[in-house]
């Protein structure tokens, strides 16, 4: 392929270019961190026994891991079953509201753990309106659907958070993808599940790996739900980590979870990164005007309507009901097991612009949207200009000779999935040791928040960005160098234009990632600075009806400004990236 | 009052001019960024003002005090503070409990603050023997009953209390013709089957102190046996308070199907004070009898290698003092342990409170925390 040494860019020293400020990044406010908090826990210990090998050896923690394995596989399958059909849905046809849809299934991503327990509740809690509907309908007085602390709430709840991710890392690849392939494979005979065996599934095999590796690790290091909706018979690594540290204060313990975690996130990282390499082919992109089309007939239209039937009735019930209910004021009439009196009222919504305890403390909510917005446009800064040159520089290997670039690939891959497989409390806690000293006493400093949010979605980033770098054709980059363009010219002419959707979707993640990020702010953040996270768990940890309901009515707030925000960046077109 | 909100304002602005800055450096390669940066500022609602920050001669120390998340404090109680001192007093909010205690530990060799508010009874026994307070013995000390004050030498001086009792949704018992439980011998009838909600004592602190109150009762050789019972009576058991009292409790707005819960002996006092509708009475009540509540006190101290040693103490007494007392209720759903704080009427109508709680010494569940949360678990989970 490289029939021009020059056009061998980056050579050693390129790469290295590309990865200083990503590792730069990761060295100072993620590795050290750790490093430090994982050593002074180990001084903690004061047992003869290496507390890893008594970590392994205990029986409760086997069986949490195995739990944590187990649970992980199952609700990754099960979200690839309703991503991936969604995924092609958005990628081949064209219809009305398609914009909203998408955004719609991106509001779960950012709602904190306990508004989600609060909108299944409202659904499907023992008084949710199913509940309700049934006992009026068999005329019982119990409730015939239990949800909340069963297995099939995690999982339900899994699929819930993160179909959103196989939508838009699998459904965004896949608009690009040249529907003549496939076409051309049907005239050669090929039925439609063959076409789709070998041909749209082979060329798509990166992007869904990626986004199963995203999703399985997101829910291998699951906490919210498990401890919300799963309750106390379940338990992940991660809560584990959570109630040796804060509960137990076995400092030790913890820091050899927190070890066993990351080392089974870094065994997965390296299989997929095994895989990825022979997966991904070069392939030429097309803009989504030329691959998508209309729903013509009626059968694809009575399918396609099916299919945004279940993934909305999955994905937005819940979030409507909790919306409804912030609106709703039931009458007082306590203990009556029936349907109350309900009315519709803007009272919660009122009442979260008083300060009625005249608090310090109290934050309108216009403030809480500011601060979340600002904290969510420094993560999105930061994370794609770290992302965009680590992504660049992995989709540079060669293929057909070992150069020094990919053996540096090679390494640094699997390592840039660690962040997402590391405990919010152990770098909580890392953070406090490590980040106490000048010139780095970062401890109480408001910029701390927005730093943990890039680590999560960073990531996100380079996932999104990698398999849409990588399937651009090295002869584009080639050509544009014979003609005369340096390597700058290359990423603003080739690079850039070729992955702006892909751009948008890293700039999606990180936006919504940091939106909702709830553990590691409650854990860092300042009090005049809370986001609306850390602002709807200060009423819902309140008794009386009041505090409950404003703390519906300000997830529902925080439902509606996510969405606006993922519509407005849908729209942004950056100037000649604008077709993709 | 106009004071402090001035300088929170200034301070977001500050920040944001710090954003600016930053967006700066990336604009040229990023337009999505700057538009969500222009955004961002817009909707923080900060006009761009002059960024210069004047040091105002008149208030040039600061008192940092790290708390947990519930702490709050009214604007004219700080602002009473902050002229006498003439101090900025800076929050931490630290996490809950467990979290806030944790940092406090892992940064005791360079202090995060000055002042940490907000270990309990439960886990006092630890911060102690990690010698993370200097010692303090406040005059206002005189006026707190003997009762709250748990450390003899003064490293943690009480500050607040709360009693963790059994509530019960009085419409169910009234339809169903049924006493509400007096005893927790009482929650083992037949005639209790499936009514009680209680929370995990790993992961919940009014759960751990329900806990405690049985190892109180029945001792270390008998709770577990009356958790059997508590299963085999079908209790259920969730994480946290909050799914506890909204979601499976009948008393609350949740309207859940069970009429018992484990709260705190204030829950129904607030049930009216936070009505969607106004109340009459509560339609919640605690049961208050002997031996069937816990009584969490929460503390204050002084961090070893506070900066500040004197605006410390000044900052403690104030906490210790009626004025901060009273609002105790009101901003934080905790009541004061100051005889001389007065109660607003409202509690004087609706707060009914046990005479006797249970008790468990400090040093105890330090030392056998873990020991009787894995039996426990084992017990009522597995």
């Amino acid at each position: 392929m490289h029939r021009n040494g020059k056009l061998k860019l980056p050579s050693w020293a390129g790469a290295l270019v590309l990865w200083a400020a990503p590792l730069a990044f990761l060295g100072v406010f993620y590795l050290y961190p750790l490093v430090n908090i994982l050593k002074i826990s180990f001084t903690h210990s004061d047992r003869a026994v290496s507390p890893l090998i008594q970590a392994l050896s205990s029986r409760s923690i086997q069986h949490v891991l195995w739990f944590t394995v187990w649970q992980a596989i199952l609700s990754t399958a099960l979200t690839l079953l309703l991503g991936l059909p969604g995924a092609y849905l958005m990628a081949r046809y064209d219809f009305r509201g398609k914009a909203l849809v998408q955004a719609l299934s991106g509001i779960p991503f950012v709602l904190p753990t306990l508004v989600v327990a609060a909108a299944f509740n409202a659904l499907l809690g023992p008084r949710g309106w199913v509940n309700l509907a049934l006992m009026a309908l068999l005329k019982t007085t119990q409730p015939p659907v239990t949800f909340v602390n069963s297995l099939s709430a995690i999982l339900i709840a899994h699929v819930f958070y993160n179909t959103t991710i196989v939508l838009r890392l699998v459904g965004d690849f896949w608009a690009h993808l040249d529907p003549h392939l496939g076409q051309a494979a049907r005239m050669l005979g090929a039925n439609k599940w063959q076409e789709l065996r070998y041909v749209s599934l082979p060329l798509l095999a990166p992007a869904i790996t990626a986004a199963a590796l995203l999703v399985f690790i997101f829910v291998f290091t699951s906490f919210g739900v498990i401890l919300v909706l799963g309750g106390p018979r379940f338990a992940t690594l991660e809560v584990e980590i959570y109630n040796q540290t804060l509960s137990l204060f076995n400092l030790p313990i913890a820091a050899a979870l927190s070890i066993i975690q990351l080392i089974c996130t870094l065994v997965f990282s390296i299989i997929y990164t095994r895989r990825v390499k022979h997966l991904a082919r070069p392939l030429s992109l097309h803009p989504r005007r030329y691959t998508q089309h209309k729903l013509s007939n009626w059968r694809e239209k009575i399918l396609a309507g099916a299919l945004i039937a279940l993934l909305l009735g999955l994905l937005t019930t819940p979030l409507a009901a909790l919306a409804a209910r912030s609106f709703t004021r039931f009458e007082a009439e306590r203990g009556q097991h029936t349907l109350v009196n309900a009315s519709v009222t803007l009272d919660f919504y009122k009442e979260l612009l008083i300060n009625r305890r005249q608090s310090v403390f109290y934050i309108p909510p216009v403030r809480a949207i500011g601060v979340s917005f600002s904290y969510a446009a420094i993560t999105v800064i930061l994370a794609l200009a770290l992302g965009f040159p680590a992504a660049w520089a992995l989709s540079r290997d060669s293929k057909e000779q070992k150069s020094p670039i990919d053996y540096i690939n090679q390494i640094l891959d699997p390592l840039l999935m660690l962040p997402l497989g590391t405990s919010a409390v152990t770098m909580g806690l890392g953070f406090l040791v490590a980040l106490g000293r000048p010139p780095l006493d970062l401890r109480a400093s408001p910029i701390l928040v927005p730093l943990a949010h890039t680590l999560v979605a960073f990531p996100f980033v380079v996932r999104s960005l990698t398999p849409a770098l990588r399937s651009i054709r090295p002869r584009l980059r080639q050509a544009a160098a014979v003609m005369g363009a340096p390597p700058l010219q290359v990423l603003r002419q080739i690079d850039l234009p070729l992955t702006g959707r892909a751009i948008i979707v890293a700039a999606t993640f990180a936006f919504t990632i940091s939106l909702g990020e709830f553990g590691a702010t409650a854990m860092i953040s300042r009090p005049e600075f809370p986001t609306i996270p850390v602002a709807i768990y200060r009423f819902i940890s309140q008794p009386g009806a009041l505090n409950y309901g404003q703390a519906l009515a300000l997830s529902t707030i925080l439902m509606a400004v996510t969405a606006a925000g993922m519509l407005v960046i849908e729209r942004l077109r950056i100037a000649d990236i604008g077709e993709f | 009052m106009s004071g402090t909100k001035q300088s929170l304002l200034t301070k977001t602005c500050r920040s944001n001019a710090y954003h600016n800055k930053y967006f700066g450096d990336h604009s040229k390669f990023l337009p999505i960024g700057l538009l969500l940066a222009v955004m961002a500022l817009i909707l923080a609602g900060c006009a761009p003002q002059a960024p210069a920050e004047t040091p105002s001669p008149s208030s040039p120390r600061t008192l940092t005090v790290m708390t947990h998340d519930s702490f709050a404090i009214s604007e004219d109680a700080l602002q009473t503070f902050e002229q006498q001192n003439a101090v900025k007093v800076q929050f931490l909010k630290a996490g809950d409990t467990g979290t806030s205690l944790n940092k406090a530990i892992l940064s005791k060799d360079n202090p995060l603050a000055d002042v940490y508010y907000g270990v309990d009874n439960t886990f006092l026994s630890r911060a102690l023997d990690e010698g993370i307070f200097q010692p303090y013995k406040s005059p206002l000390l005189a006026n707190i009953p003997a009762e709250y004050q748990l450390d003899p030498n003064y490293f943690a001086l009480p500050v607040d209390y709360g009693n963790v009792c059994l509530n019960y949704d009085k419409a169910y018992f009234t339809q169903n013709n049924l006493t509400p439980p007096q005893t927790l011998d009482d929650l083992l009838k037949a005639d209790y089957k499936s009514l009680l909600v209680v929370q995990n004592p790993a992961t919940s602190s009014p759960g751990l102190a329900f806990l405690l109150t049985t190892i109180a009762v029945y001792g270390e050789d008998g709770y577990i046996d009356y958790w059997k019972g508590l299963v085999a009576n079908d209790v259920k058991v969730v994480n946290d308070w909050e799914l506890a009292y909204y979601t499976e409790f009948s008393g609350s707005s949740g309207k859940g199907p069970r009429p018992i819960v484990v709260s705190y002996d204030s829950s129904p006092a607030y049930e009216v004070l936070y009505a969607e509708t106004p109340l009459e009475e509560p339609p919640t009540a605690a049961v208050i009898s002997d031996n069937t509540c816990f009584r969490q006190i929460e503390f204050v101290g002084i961090l070893k290698g506070a900066k500040n040693l004197e605006l410390a103490q000044k900052w403690v007494d104030f906490m210790l003092s009626p004025q901060f007392q009273q609002e105790l209720p009101t901003q934080m759903f905790v009541f004061p342990v100051n005889s001389q704080a007065a109660l607003d009427e409202l509690f004087g109508k609706y707060l009914k409170q046990p005479l006797v709680t249970a008790r468990v010494n400090p040093a105890d569940i330090a030392a056998k925390r873990q020991v009787w949360l894995e039996a426990w678990t084992e017990a009522v989970l597995r």
